[in-house]
């Protein structure tokens, strides 16, 4: 075994002698191997801590949203409708939830207006999410006008900005007090966006969501689970941004690794016919080269994985922003609490190293196989 | 060069360390956001606000994305990021199922 440590060292050690009389066309390979593991760490990492954040801070959403369906959409839902609900079993809250969109045509952003469920907002005062301050100018004592549906300004004086911590919550949103609520919109009492609904027992949760539609026939339950789960397929790999990207990359990935095993320089070749006459075995030279392939992607993996965990966790995804922003006006300024998974990291690793490595030693057992004197005469 | 690899193999061990102790830290904050999840009762997050069931899509009906006209392309670039919710996936035969009359 130490026989076989102090080859692998001396190996090695060859190796990188090899590699730096190379300098430039390792160095070329290595930034292009390391910023495809940057692109493709960086949204891993930024899928799971982001699929994390939403998991932790919705598991406190409502356990069961009622929407009434009126022609295949949303519509209000008449507050006799919580009445009707008293005979479901297992319900131990019932409450109307008030919520909506308002278009400002002054910064053209879309505000998430909304009367909280636990709390009194003072008529005339507004709460206000981080974005809305930042991108209005808005600070406490401050007057916000909201136009209403009857075309009249409706002045907000603005009592309190939403932490920064909670922005990925509540950037955009405008809290207000039932009446203004109503006035603004002009949605009549009696009405609402929407009931919520709590459940003693988790287990009977979807039972009571069947029986909401039996009582409610026109309307239709969303569960907190299937909440979670709307957040859990975000940025899955198989949809969206996530596909797009990988699919490039290991495409790209794929024609590289490709290039390489395709065949290797003269130089190279020549290289290995000299080794061989010298009296280096098959074995050895497969051996150099495979920690050829092997120094070059680790240490491309490494930096391009650290760079990525500084993009993502200490520059907040600055790269990305301009991709998630999309045509929004209001982009919350968050930061995700790091959470690296071993077995995401270690599924990055083996696609991004393990192929090329193994790629690099084909050619070289092609041209290892053959006579050192043929190999140099090429 | 050797010396070179050790020192990035520790550099990402030592971001397994820096995220348990932003995990800690974290956690205040957490529960603080929980409770306002809470108080709101929302159901959302706010990354995408530019349509209205990309800002919700936990709350979006079945034919949100093709609003404009049936079989309409996504226009809203964020609609194009995140996969529709699970729900809207089975809800036809979920409720085709659960009819009692025969349509």
């Amino acid at each position: 075994m130490p026989v076989w440590i102090e080859r692998q060292k001396y190996l090695i050690d060859f190796t990188l002698g090899s590699l730096g009389r190379r300098k430039a066309r390792n160095l070329a390979l290595f930034l292009v191997y390391a910023l495809l593991v940057f692109v493709l760490a960086s949204v891993f990492l930024f899928s799971h801590a982001l699929r994390h954040e939403a998991r932790l801070l919705l598991s406190g959403a409502p356990e069961i949203v009622v929407q009434r369906m009126v022609a295949g959409r949303h519509d209000l839902v008449p507050e006799g409708y919580l009445a009707r609900l008293d005979g479901v079993r297992g319900v131990t809250g019932k409450r109307c939830r008030l919520w909506g969109y308002y278009y400002d045509p002054a910064v053209a952003a879309n505000y998430t207006l909304m009367v909280p469920l636990g709390e009194e907002i003072p008529p005339g005062k507004v709460r206000v999410g981080e974005a809305v301050a930042r991108t209005r100018g808005l600070n406490v004592g401050d007057v916000l006008s909201l136009r209403g549906h009857d075309d009249h300004p409706n002045p907000f004086t603005v009592h309190g900005v939403l932490s920064t911590e909670s922005a990925l919550l509540s950037a955009d949103l405008l809290l207000v007090g039932e009446g203004d609520f109503r006035r603004l919109f002009g949605i009549p009492p009696g009405q609402c966006t929407d009931l919520v609904l709590e459940v003693r027992n988790p287990r009977e949760v979807s039972k009571v969501a069947d029986k909401v539609v039996l009582t409610l026939p026109d309307t239709r339950p969303i569960l907190r689970d299937e909440i979670l789960r709307t957040y859990a397929s975000v940025f899955d790999w198989r949809e969206g941004m996530v596909l797009v990207l990988l699919s490039g990359a290991v495409l790209a990935f794929i024609i590289f690794a490709w290039d390489k095993s395709s065949g290797l320089s003269a130089e190279e070749r020549r290289e290995i016919g000299v080794l061989k006459a010298v009296g280096w075995e098959t074995a050895d030279i497969m051996g150099m080269k495979f920690w050829e392939g092997f120094l070059v992607s680790a240490f491309a993996f490494l930096v391009g994985y650290l760079l990525a965990y500084l993009h993502v966790f200490v520059f907040s995804a600055h790269l990305f922003e301009p991709v998630l922003k999309g045509w929004a006006v209001l982009y919350p300024r968050f930061e995700l609490t790091p959470q690296v998974d071993g077995f995401q990291v270690a599924t990055l690793f083996f696609l991004t190293v393990m192929p090329y490595a193994v790629a690099t030693v084909v050619p070289v057992w092609r041209a290892a196989i053959t006579d050192p004197d043929a190999v140099m005469r090429e | 060069m050797i010396a070179a690899g050790a020192l990035l193999l520790l550099l990402v061990l030592a971001t397994i360390l820096h995220s348990h102790i932003l995990v800690g830290r974290s956690q205040t904050i957490a529960r603080e956001n929980q409770a306002l999840v809470a108080r709101l009762g929302a159901t959302d997050i706010a990354l995408f606000t530019e349509a209205r069931y990309t800002r919700h899509p936990s709350q979006a009906d079945l034919h949100t994305p093709f609003q404009d006209h049936p079989g309409a392309f996504e226009h809203f670039p964020s609609g194009s990021l995140i996969g529709p919710p699970p729900r809207l996936r089975d809800t036809h035969a979920r409720l085709d199922r659960a009819t009692e009359v025969p349509d």
